[in-house]
C-alpha cells in the first residue's frame, strides 16, 4: 500500500497498566496500519483490544503508560501531541464507539440533547435546527419514535439504542477514522445489518478508516477487509477476512471450532486449549 | 413441573398521555431443568420480561408464578434469591469502587452462606478466571472479564433459576464455548432452569428447548430448537433472523480495496 493511502501507522506499540504486582502488559510490541479499509479486530476476552483502541485517541487511564515507535496518524505525530491538538482530534477527525456505550454518556443529561449538542458543536446551527438533525439522525439509525427516545435519559434506553445513539453522534462529526469497539453487539440481525451498512457506505462515502472490534467471527469475515488477531497483548496474525476460514494460527482455529452453528449442531462446544508457546511469538 | 408461569404480563413506562405500553400480553411457562429463549428486535422488550421475572420492575400487570409461588411486586429475601440475573450490560451491573472479592462476598453475607472462601475460589474456577481477580476493581478489567465476574455473582448464591440476559456477547467465542458449556453442565447438575435472551441465533439454538419470537411487545410465534435447525419457522420475522444470522450482507457491489 502506498505510504499516503495509510490513515494510520502504529509501530511496536506497548500499552502497560500499574498493578500491585510490578505492571500489567496489556498491549505487546503490536505494529499494524490502517489505511482506507474497514479493519477487524478479533481476539480472546482481555487481550488489550479496547485498550489499543483507546491508545490511539490517547484516552488511557491515568498511570497507563503508552510507548512506541511511531503512532501517526494523517499528518498527526500522536506521541508529540499535545492534550489540546488530541482534544481537537477526538470526535472530529478520529471518533470512537466505546465497549459501553450506556455509560460514555452523561447521566443526566437526555440521549436527544447530548446528540443535539454535538450537532451545534459540528455544524454550528440553531437550537431548533440541531433539535430537527437529531431526531433525523436517530430515525437513519432506525430507531422507532424518535420523538419519544429523545427525551429519553441513558439509563431508559434499551442495550441496542444505547449502541445506535453513540453511531448517530459519530455521523454528525465527519471523521477520518472510525473506531468501533463491539457497536452492534447489542443489536438484533435486522438491525444490526442497517446499521453496518450506514457504517459501510460512509466508509466507502467519505474514503475513510474503519478498525471494528468485534466478537463476532461471522460478522467480522463478512464485513471487513482484513482481520488482526490478537493473543494475550500480540498480534498473532493478520489475514484477509475473505480467507479468514484459511487462518493458520492455532488460536484463530481454535475460535472458528467454539463457533456455534445452526448448520452444525453440537451438543458441546469445543474449547480452546491455549499453549504457553503462544505467548513467545 | 413448571417453574415459571407467566400470564397475561404487562408492562409500561412513563406515565399519562408519555406512557409506553412495552409488553401488551405475554403468557408463557417453563418447565423445572428447562430453557426457555427470547429472540426479537431491539427494544422489543426482552430485558423487560426479565426484569418483571426478576422482581426488579415492579409496576407490572397479570400473574407471575415461580416454583409454585404467586410472586407479588414485594417480594421477600428468600423469594428474591431464588432467580438471579445476569445483565445484559457488565459495565453497569458491578459496583465500581468495590474489588471483585466484595462484589462475590456481599450476596453470601446478606443471605448468610458459610464456607465463604471456597465458595469465591469455586465459582471464579467455574467461570474461568484465575482467583487473583479478587483483588482487582472492575475497571481494571476487560469487557468479557467483568461478564464472568457477573455470571459467578448470579451463580454464587446457587439459584435455582438463571435469567440471562445476553450472557455471552461480550465475550470471545472461545470464552463463550465455556461459559455454554458450563451452562450445559451447571443445568445438568443443578437442575437449573434458565431464561435466555440472545441476538445470536446459533446460541439460542445451542442451548434453549423452546424459543420465544417477540415483536412489538407479544410472542409472535414460540418454536423448538429442533425446527430452528431445520429452518421450519412460520413467522416471517423469525426467517429473518435466521438468515441474518448469517453475516453481513453488503447491499451495493464490494468496492476495489487495496490491501497493505
Ligand atoms: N485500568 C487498568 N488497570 C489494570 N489492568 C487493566 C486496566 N484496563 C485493562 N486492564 C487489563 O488489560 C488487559 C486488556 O484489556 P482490554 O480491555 O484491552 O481487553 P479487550 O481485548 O478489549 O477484552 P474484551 O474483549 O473482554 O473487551 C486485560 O487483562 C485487563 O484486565
Ligand atoms: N426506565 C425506563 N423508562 C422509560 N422507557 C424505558 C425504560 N426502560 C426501558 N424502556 C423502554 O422500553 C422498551 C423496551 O426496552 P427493553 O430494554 O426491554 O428492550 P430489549 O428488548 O431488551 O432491547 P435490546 O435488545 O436493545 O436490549 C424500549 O423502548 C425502552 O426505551
Ligand atoms: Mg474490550
Ligand atoms: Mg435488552
Amino acid at each position: 500500500m502506498l505510504d499516503n493511502q495509510n490513515i494510520l501507522s502504529i509501530e511496536n506499540m506497548s500499552v502497560q497498566f500499574p498493578a500491585l504486582s510490578g505492571s500489567v502488559k496489556a498491549v505487546r510490541n503490536v505494529s499494524f496500519r490502517v489505511g482506507r479499509e474497514k479493519v477487524g479486530i478479533i481476539g480472546e476476552s482481555g487481550s488489550g483490544k479496547s485498550t489499543t483502541g483507546r491508545a490511539i485517541m490517547q484516552l488511557q487511564p491515568p498511570g497507563a503508560v503508552v510507548t512506541a515507535d511511531k503512532m501517526q496518524f494523517e499528518d498527526i505525530d500522536l506521541l508529540g501531541a499535545s492534550e489540546q491538538q488530541m482534544r481537537n482530534i477526538r470526535g472530529s477527525r478520529i471518533s470512537m464507539i466505546l465497549q459501553d456505550p450506556k455509560y460514555s454518556l452523561n447521566p443526566v443529561m437526555t440521549v436527544g440533547e447530548q446528540i443535539a449538542e454535538t450537532v451545534i458543536l459540528h455544524e454550528r446551527v440553531s437550537r431548533r435546527e440541531a433539535r430537527a438533525r437529531t431526531v433525523a439522525m436517530l430515525e437513519r439509525v432506525n430507531i422507532r419514535n424518535p420523538e419519544r427516545v429523545y427525551a429519553l435519559y441513558p439509563h431508559e434506553v434499551s442495550g441496542g439504542m444505547g449502541q445506535r445513539i453513540m453511531i448517530s453522534m459519530m455521523l454528525i462529526s465527519s471523521p477520518s477514522l472510525i473506531i468501533a469497539d463491539e457497536p452492534t453487539s447489542a443489536l438484533d440481525v435486522t438491525v444490526r445489518q442497517q446499521v453496518l451498512s450506514i457504517l459501510d457506505d460512509l466508509v466507502t462515502e467519505r474514503n475513510i478508516g474503519l478498525i471494528f472490534i468485534s466478537h463476532d467471527l461471522n460478522l467480522v469475515r463478512s464485513f471487513c477487509d482484513r482481520v488482526i488477531i490478537m493473543y494475550a497483548g500480540r498480534i498473532v496474525e493478520t489475514i484477509d477476512a475473505e480467507n479468514l476460514e484459511h487462518a493458520t494460527h492455532p488460536y484463530t482455529r481454535g475460535l472458528l471450532n467454539a463457533l456455534p452453528s445452526l448448520e452444525h449442531p453440537r451438543d458441546r462446544l469445543e474449547v480452546l486449549k491455549r499453549d504457553p508457546l503462544w505467548l513467545e511469538t | 413441573m413448571t417453574m415459571i408461569k407467566v400470564e397475561n404480563l404487562a408492562v409500561s413506562y412513563g406515565h399519562g398521555h408519555n406512557a409506553l405500553k412495552v409488553l401488551r400480553d405475554v403468557s408463557f411457562e417453563v418447565a423445572k431443568g428447562e430453557t426457555f429463549g427470547l429472540v426479537g428486535e431491539s427494544g422489543c422488550g426482552k430485558s423487560t420480561v426479565l426484569g418483571a421475572l426478576a422482581g426488579r420492575i415492579k409496576n407490572w400487570s397479570g400473574s407471575i408464578v415461580i416454583d409454585g409461588e404467586g410472586a407479588d411486586p414485594k417480594r421477600t429475601k428468600s423469594q428474591l434469591a431464588k432467580q438471579q440475573m445476569v445483565f445484559q450490560d457488565p459495565f453497569g451491573s458491578i459496583h465500581p469502587r468495590h474489588t471483585i472479592g466484595r462484589t462475590l462476598l456481599e450476596p453470601l453475607e446478606i443471605q448468610g452462606m458459610d464456607r465463604r472462601h471456597e465458595r469465591i475460589e469455586e465459582v471464579l474456577r467455574d467461570v474461568g478466571l484465575s482467583h487473583n481477580f479478587r483483588y482487582r476493581f472492575p475497571h481494571q478489567l476487560s469487557g468479557g472479564q467483568r461478564q464472568r465476574v457477573a455470571i459467578a455473582r448470579a451463580l454464587i448464591l446457587k439459584p435455582r433459576i438463571l435469567l440471562l440476559d445476553e450472557p455471552t456477547s461480550a465475550l470471545d467465542v472461545s470464552i463463550q464455548a465455556e461459559i455454554l458449556n458450563l451452562l450445559k453442565d451447571l443445568r445438568e447438575r443443578e437442575n437449573l432452569t434458565y431464561v435466555l435472551v440472545s441476538h445470536d441465533m446459533a446460541v439460542i439454538a445451542h442451548l434453549c428447548d423452546r424459543i420465544a419470537v417477540m415483536h412489538d411487545g407479544i410472542f409472535v410465534e414460540v418454536t423448538t430448537r429442533s425446527s430452528l435447525f431445520r429452518g421450519d419457522v412460520a413467522h416471517p420475522y423469525t426467517r429473518n433472523l435466521l438468515d441474518g444470522s448469517r453475516g453481513y450482507v453488503a447491499t451495493k457491489p464490494p468496492r476495489e480495496v487495496a490491501v497493505g
